[in-house]
């Protein structure tokens, strides 16, 4: 028989075992009854010969293997019970733990989805990115490089272990004139689909003769482009689509919910139909590549067999290649800055969960001390001490059980608004669910907490002494129990300390954040997104003539104050970091310092409401043919010239400086100095590598650059009415505006500037109100705990207050008497507390931007709130003492 | 009566091994018959004798069958397992009798 027909059959084994005993003692008997004696005296004998039945039936049961489940499943009901007695006790530790519980479980179900579920492809674990180095390129402070189309192409064909893919980035203009919508498109290789391994949901995916200059052109739709642009119309197959005035056969439609590096863009088209004149530049590395490992192959080999190619193609192209190579990394989602703000939750949400826990233990601890005369009464009747432990951990594993089930319920219909309520997107929102890993975290979790706060009441379980127990009537209350409790109120507060000191810290960060000067006026500014028309970008006079008459015809719409052009902008990604030096004697590409370089028109301090500290900004004299000027802002002028005068000082940039930039000129002429302005967003600016700034004339960027810059430009626009209300006319007046065909230009990701300020804040202050939440938490678990062993332990002294009283006591000392136990275990938690904050703080530092060293003033506040909360919980039970009638108390028991 | 000597641990499951080989038997004779045969040298404590017969059984050594005599009693009988077992148990407990027997055959002066 296995072990569950066992404890299935256990009823008919009891039977059986008792059976096969009787004939054992009837054979016996009737035995000696044969050889004379009288049936009592042979009963007697039989019975003597065979010991106890009841202990020969323990030993048989103890040889069924069994023993530990049946005994588990007695505890187990023998637990439901007493939680079902003490439905009090029950309701307030299963609340208890269904916060706890329910928090962490929420959290984790986040972090599981944002950072530890693999990507959605089949087999993740075999595919890799594909980066680029170089000598002079410091990954650290800039992040990985892509790869050059030509490189890209070398290694895919020479690669023995990996099948690779490329991607390019970019954006289209999407429809017909009239109709156009901003596109966001892939340029990808014939075979990214099946590297990745997705299978197209529609059609086909590109062949590989389709990706090549001059094939027919051909287009994948995303899923969402699909339902938003043909109403999900299967028909869509076969169709065309116009995309940047060229005509595109849709051949396939992507999966829902297909992703690449993070994102679902709107249109594929093959790569290799590109013919523009970078990606034929082996000094241009525009290509993400990922790739798949072949089967049978290690990361290792891959790696080595790169290495090899980088190795070849510098020998090859020294000009471009010299000091590059290739690594292969395992492929993995990209989140950012998210993964260290959700560990963050996490820590501070398991917090929570550990007052629960110290919450849970010490109310069992309570019941344990109550329950003495019980558990002394079943080791007089012979269980040992081991099987009391068992039966007091099943009991608290059933309560942290129920709590992680009741967790995962609260856990379940938590996450939604938790991921909703995410500041900007949440990379990945979609993964987030409950599965697996969470159930196990869940169990893990509630099992663990049930050993920690069911460990120190199992631990009270009586083995010596036990008359005395018996006698003492569970009176008496010995001293290492108070001092247990003592202690678990006095973590609890210590935790309480460390959660507030948190908000407290992160509170002043955000006030002192939002009071910073952004260094220009973010009030009535749109910021947006400007496609221009496909047919203006044909030649580079075109392109100065559109973005003119961009300008000119904004400046018109009612409600405009001003207008500019700007390639990056302030608080929001994308910065054109570029070395410069204050000498001729420029010195190596890695040694240079770095600033940020801003591409503007005239307009553009008038827009932003940057001031003006000396010199002059640009106008419209500084065009091509004219002596190439910039303008720093204080930083730079601090970094390159300290105390000297800045302005007609030159600047040598040598990304700036090529023959073709700047016509002969080897460097810039400083013209004047504006004022700093909060470009990583007023948390992260202070924190920032490159703080410096320059901004230089839109109108000087050479004509072979002209085309990419356009496609970077954003208009952005002062108005005198509130921003949005311009958005409409804008777009109306700017779609017509064109340098050649009408009507296909589009504005796209319109934004606020005042928004953007507001949203660079939005961590901190999520953090905060997520951090107050578990501190307000924290604070009420501490009180309930307090409140919950203060009255146990002033009820227990029931006997002793009552002498005292007899004895003359006022009711204020007792009042005093009961208030000073708990201001002791108040002070001790709150020192241990202030300990662990000063540490907790160090690692907010580190990780959320912004944030200063915790100061005294953080505690000064926080303390006073968290010892008047205790000391009210405490407040309760001290009266009740005080009313203690001293004539019933001494005749209590 | 011979001078009784204890079991030396773990023959018990050895000698009920044996007793069972010989045709179904139920409890109370085994215990019969292991005084019987061993002339009452070995007296099995009858409390032990249950808790290892259902060892046995628990182990697959054993199984057992309830048959009607006079009243209803277990019957136990050897299995496939239980009698590879058995020999495997008294091959072994044969050789560790040999050689015990051969080292207390030694003479005192030692080697001659």
């Amino acid at each position: 028989m296995n072990w569950w027909q066992h404890l299935l059959h256990r009823r008919k084994m009891e039977d059986q075992l008792e059976k096969e005993l009787r004939f054992h003692l009837d054979q016996h008997a009737s035995e000696l009854i044969a050889h004379g004696h009288s049936p009592d005296e042979a009963r007697r004998q039989s019975r003597l010969a065979l010991g106890g039945p009841e202990q020969v039936k323990e030993n048989c049961r103890d040889a069924r293997g069994t023993r530990w489940l049946e005994d588990l499943l007695q505890d187990f009901r023998y637990a439901i019970r007493m939680l079902g007695k003490q439905p009090g006790f029950a309701a307030v530790a299963l609340l208890t733990l269904t916060i706890g519980s329910g928090a962490t479980t929420v959290m984790f179900t986040v972090v599981n989805g944002v950072l530890l579920r693999p990507l959605p492809y089949p087999e993740p674990d075999r595919l890799v990115a594909i980066h680029g180095r170089s000598d002079s390129w410091n990954t650290a402070v800039y992040g990985e490089q892509n790869v050059a189309y030509p490189d890209f192409l070398d290694c895919q064909r020479s690669s023995r272990t990996l099948a690779m893919a490329g991607f390019l980035y970019n954006g289209s203009i999407a429809g017909e004139p009239g109709d156009p919508e901003y596109a966001d498109r892939r340029e990808i290789s014939s075979d990214l689909f099946s590297v990745l391994g997705v299978p197209i949901q529609r059609g086909r995916a590109f062949l590989p003769e389709e990706d090549r200059p001059g094939a027919a052109p051909v287009i994948i739709l995303g899923h969402s482009f699909w339902r938003r642009r043909f109403a999900t119309n299967p028909n869509a197959l076969g169709q065309s689509l116009v995309l940047d005035d060229k005509s595109y056969a849709v051949v396939g439609i992507a999966p829902a919910g297909f992703q690449l590096d993070g994102q679902e863009p709107d249109v594929f088209t093959p790569l290799g139909q590109n013919t523009a004149g970078f990606l034929r530049n082996r000094r241009v590395h525009p290509i993400g590549v990922v790739a798949r490992l072949h089967p049978a192959t290690k990361l290792s080999e891959a790696q080595s067999e790169l290495a090899v190619v980088g190795h070849q193609l510098a020998g090859q192209y020294p000009d471009s290649n010299a000091g590059r190579s290739f690594v292969a990394e395992p492929l993995r989602p990209e989140v950012g800055d998210v993964r260290s703000t959700l560990w963050l939750l996490l820590g501070a949400v398991g917090l929570v969960l550990l007052i629960a826990c110290a919450n849970v233990a010490s109310l069992l601890l309570a019941r344990a001390v109550s329950r003495e005369r019980e558990l002394a009464m079943r080791v007089a009747l012979g269980a040992s001490r081991g099987r009391l432990v068992r039966q007091c951990l099943t009991e608290s594993a059933v309560l942290g059980l129920s709590g992680g089930v009741l967790g995962v319920l609260v856990a379940s219909v938590g996450f939604r608004p938790f991921v909703q309520f995410w500041p900007g997107t949440l990379p990945r929102a979609d993964e987030v669910q409950l599965d697996w890993r969470v159930l196990l975290f869940a169990l893990t979790a509630s099992l663990v907490s049930g050993l920690l706060f069911g460990l120190a009441p199992a631990l009270r379980t009586p083995v010596r002494d036990v008359e005395r127990t018996l006698r003492a009537g569970g009176r008496t209350l010995a001293g290492s129990s108070r001092c247990l409790h003592n202690s678990f109120v006095s973590s609890e507060i210590a935790l309480a300390v460390v959660l507030l000191a948190a908000a407290g810290m992160l509170g002043r960060t955000l006030l002192r954040l939002s009071s910073l000067n952004p260094g220009l006026n973010i009030h009535n500014v749109l910021v947006t997104r400007m496609a221009l028309s496909p047919a203006a970008l044909a030649h580079p006079a075109g392109i100065r003539a559109a973005w003119q008459d961009v300008l000119d015809r904004g400046r018109r719409v009612p409600g405009v104050e001003s207008i500019a052009a700007v390639d990056t902008f302030p608080m929001r990604q994308g910065e054109n970091q570029l070395g410069y030096w204050n000498t001729p004697a420029v010195p190596p590409e890695n040694q240079q310092p770095l600033a940020l370089a801003t591409s503007v028109t005239p307009d553009y301090l008038k827009v932003m409401g940057i001031p003006l500290l000396k010199g002059r900004f640009f106008d419209d004299h500084d065009r091509r043919g004219s002596d190439p000027v910039i303008v720093i802002d204080e930083v730079l002028a601090q970094q390159a010239f300290g105390t000297e005068e800045p302005v007609g000082k030159r600047l040598w940039i040598p990304e700036m400086s090529g023959p073709n930039w700047s016509e002969g000129n080897d460097s810039l002429r400083v013209v004047g100095v504006v004022g700093h302005v909060r470009h990583w967003g007023l948390a992260r600016d202070d924190q920032a590598q490159v703080r410096a700034q320059f901004y230089y004339p839109f109108a000087q960027v050479p004509d072979s650059a002209l085309r990419r810059w356009s496609e970077l430009m954003s208009v952005a626009v002062r108005t005198s009415i509130p921003p949005l209300n311009a958005i409409e006319p804008l777009r109306h007046e700017l779609r017509r505006a064109t340098g050649g065909v009408g009507g296909d230009q589009a504005l796209h990701e319109v934004r606020n500037l005042e928004q953007l300020a507001s949203d660079s804040l939005a961590r901190q202050r999520f953090l905060l109100l997520l951090f107050g939440i578990f501190a307000g938490l924290a604070l009420l678990l501490a009180c309930i705990g307090i409140y919950g062993v203060l009255a146990y332990l002033t009820g227990q002294r029931v006997p002793e207050i009552g002498v005292r009283m007899a004895l003359g006591a006022t009711a204020r000392d007792v009042t005093r008497m009961v208030l000073r136990q708990s201001l002791g275990m108040i002070f001790v938690g709150v020192g241990v507390g202030i300990l662990a904050a000063l540490a907790v703080g160090r690692l907010l530092v580190h990780t959320v931007d912004g944030m200063q060293a915790t100061e005294l003033s953080t505690f000064v506040i926080t303390i006073p709130v968290l010892i008047f909360a205790a000391m009210l919980a405490s407040f309760g039970p001290a009266r009740r003492a005080s009313r203690i009638d001293p004539i019933s108390a001494l005749r209590q028991d | 009566m011979a001078e009784k000597s204890d079991l030396p641990q773990g023959t018990l499951d050895l000698l009920i091994l044996k007793v069972v080989a010989l045709g179904p038997v139920h409890g109370y004779a085994i215990a019969q018959r292991l005084e019987q045969v061993s002339r009452g040298v070995v007296q099995v404590p009858q409390g032990s004798l249950y808790p290892a017969l259902h060892r046995l059984e628990n182990r697959g050594l054993l199984a057992a069958d309830w048959e009607e005599t006079e009243s209803e009693a277990k019957f136990y009988r050897l299995t496939r397992k239980g009698r590879t077992q058995l020999e495997t148990e008294a091959a072994s407990w044969q050789r560790l009798i040999d050689a015990v027997g051969l080292v207390l055959k030694l003479s005192e002066g030692g080697a001659e």
